[in-house]
């Protein structure tokens, strides 16, 4: 199957500090559904920053769709960054925007008309649980519903990669769980999904996820097979992902990438 | 055009419409009022230098002054022929003794054609071809030769410096208005970076959502265009009356070379062209001033 994310040998350092992402390389191959995990300040955001053409790394190739994605010119961004949804973890909601405004953006953006984009946006909003709030603005809305306006927006147009950062963070496991079911149905559809979370119990939900774990930067990777997921037809859960989900969630999180 | 503005009511939103709050339209009407102003100057100044060079450079009076009226007419006579004669000669137009005597009544009063003074006689003279001192000398030369008593007034020669001046003066227009736009075209720059500032934000996820520089600088060019057209609209308005007045009181003075600056329809085209150049100006300005500084980001 032909890829749809490369990294090789990706760096990443903030101005002139010190590399906060060193030595990356991992495959995502479409349609599959991907987790990535670490502490907090491991450098999730900082990878997911990468893949959505937020941030250029400092060394290193990525590919995205084929193409190498590091030296795209400006012209090309767009087209690229309208194939990937991104839930932020900090949001993004356009404070002056509705919620149905927020929702509807990606799709203005890329120019469907008014009258198209009703439907799917009113859509979304059932999906999510707030079609009464339609016309709330985002400082008007609970954490957890400005999350749940996050992912709405993400997904609304379909994007072939979706990257959600901590897309579960403000919200009850009920909700989480339709969030994930949600992601899940996309991934059906052939999205590609990678999600970053803490949430120890959301991992154990999607049996046939693969697993990314970051640790100080670098892919906690001691068998070398998550680094390079195998091909999804090749793939068997339970030989690839001997310890998945882990017996003792805490003691998962305090390895580190020797295993020690 | 259409493409340049047209945007939806929903883009509209992505920015809030604060048009007219900050200072913009206010400077812009003030730098249109001004512009209208020098423009008009800078016109009126070039219709009057050529009406005058037209009317009058190519022109030399040639005043006979004689002891007694015989000798008077004698030699001017002899000069007419002479000056029929000459190829240097395009025209000339010996002034009747009514139309002498019109010129000089204000100066010397009622009747001074009766025989008491000997008034010179005046032969207005207009020159074939471009006038340089060689033709005056050669017409002095023929002149003299038969009327000793002849003095040559060419026109151009007291004209020269005022025809300096007055193009002194329309490059201080021509100036006046480069900088209007320069301070027009800062005003919208900075204007317009205040306001990406504002919006970073915004601008960021709309980014991030796949939106295109031009789609972004749409949003602005459009708020600017609006605040210029309003700027433009009024400042126009100012120097429409100020003009008018300011029209209404040559023509109280009645006729003289102030008339000669008179504005012509082009004249009237080209001044409405400056509102209209200040929205174009303002709006392009606005738009790359948003693409330039997009362009840093990633
Ligand atoms: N814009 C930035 N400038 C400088 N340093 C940054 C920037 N963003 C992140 N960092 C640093 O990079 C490291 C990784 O941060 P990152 O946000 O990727 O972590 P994270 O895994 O997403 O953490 P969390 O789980 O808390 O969200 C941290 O040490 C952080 O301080
Ligand atoms: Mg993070």
């Amino acid at each position: 199957m032909q890829e749809i994310v490369t990294f090789d040998n990706v760096g990443l350092r903030y101005g002139t500090g010190k590399e906060v992402l060193s030595d990356i390389s991992f495959t995502l191959y479409p349609g599959s559904f991907y987790f990535l995990t670490g502490n907090s300040g491991a450098g999730k955001t900082s990878l997911l920053k990468l893949l959505y053409l937020a941030q250029r790394p400092s060394r290193g190739l990525i590919k995205l769709f084929g193409t190498d994605a590091v030296t795209l010119t400006r012209d090309r961004m767009p087209g690229f960054r309208r194939r990937i949804g991104v839930v932020f973890q900090d949001f993004r909601l356009v404070p002056h925007l509705s919620a149905y405004d927020n929702i509807a953006l990606p799709l203005r953006v890329s120019g469907m008309s008014e009258k198209d984009l009703d439907a799917p946006v009113r859509e979304m909003l059932d999906w999510v649980g707030l079609a009464d709030r339609a016309s709330a603005r985002p400082a008007t809305l609970s954490g957890g519903e400005q999350q749940r306006v996050a992912i709405a927006r993400a997904v609304i147009s379909r994007p072939e990669i979706l990257v959600a950062d901590e897309p579960t963070g403000n919200v009850d496991p009920e909700m989480a769980l339709r969030l994930l079911k949600l992601f899940e149905s996309m991934n059906a559809l052939g999205t590609t999904v990678v999600v970053a979370t803490h949430d120890v119990h959301l991992l154990a939900r999607i049996p046939e996820a693969h697993m990314m774990r970051l640790f100080r930067g670098k892919l906690a990777d001691p068998t070398g097979v998550l680094r390079h997921p195998p091909k999804p037809e090749a793939r068997n859960p339970d030989d690839v992902l001997p310890s998945f989900p882990p017996k003792d969630a805490s003691d998962y999180f305090r390895q580190g990438p020797d295993g020690s | 055009m259409l493409g340049f503005f047209g945007i939806s009511r929903a883009e509209r939103r992505l920015i809030p419409d604060t048009r007219l709050a900050g200072p913009m339209p206010w400077v812009i009407a003030i730098m249109i009022f001004l512009t209208i102003l020098a423009v008009a100057a800078g016109l009126s100044l070039r219709s009057g230098a050529s009406a005058i060079n037209a009317q009058l450079s190519g022109r030399v009076t040639v005043q006979i002054l004689a002891g007694d009226s015989d000798a008077r007419d004698e030699q001017l006579a002899a000069v007419e022929r002479a000056l029929d004669a000459s190829p240097l000669v395009a025209r000339r137009d010996t002034l009747s003794d009514e139309e002498l005597q019109q010129l000089l009544t204000p100066w010397l009063g009622g009747d001074i054609l009766d025989d008491a003074i000997t008034v010179p006689a005046m032969i207005d003279v207009d020159i074939a071809g471009p006038m340089t001192t060689q033709t005056l000398q050669e017409l002095r030369n023929l002149i003299v030769a038969v009327s000793p008593d002849a003095r040559l007034d060419p026109h151009g020669q007291w004209l020269q410096p005022i025809f300096d001046l007055l193009l002194s003066l329309q490059f201080l227009a021509l100036f006046l208005v480069i900088l209007l736009s320069v301070a027009t075209a800062a005003i919208v720059v900075l204007t317009v970076r205040g306001a990406l500032n504002t919006h970073g934000p915004t601008i960021g996820v709309m980014h991030l959502l796949g939106s295109t520089d031009v789609q972004v600088a749409r949003l602005f060019q459009r708020r600017v265009a609006l605040d210029a057209l309003f700027g433009s609209l009024l400042g126009s308005g100012l120097a429409a009356l100020a003009l008018y007045l300011l029209s209404r009181q040559i023509d109280g003075l009645g006729a003289g070379l102030l008339d000669s600056g008179q504005l012509d329809w082009l004249d009237l085209l080209v001044l409405v062209l400056v509102p209209l150049s200040g929205i174009i100006l303002a709006t392009i300005v606005a738009r790359l001033t948003v693409v330039i500084a997009l362009r840093k980001t990633l």
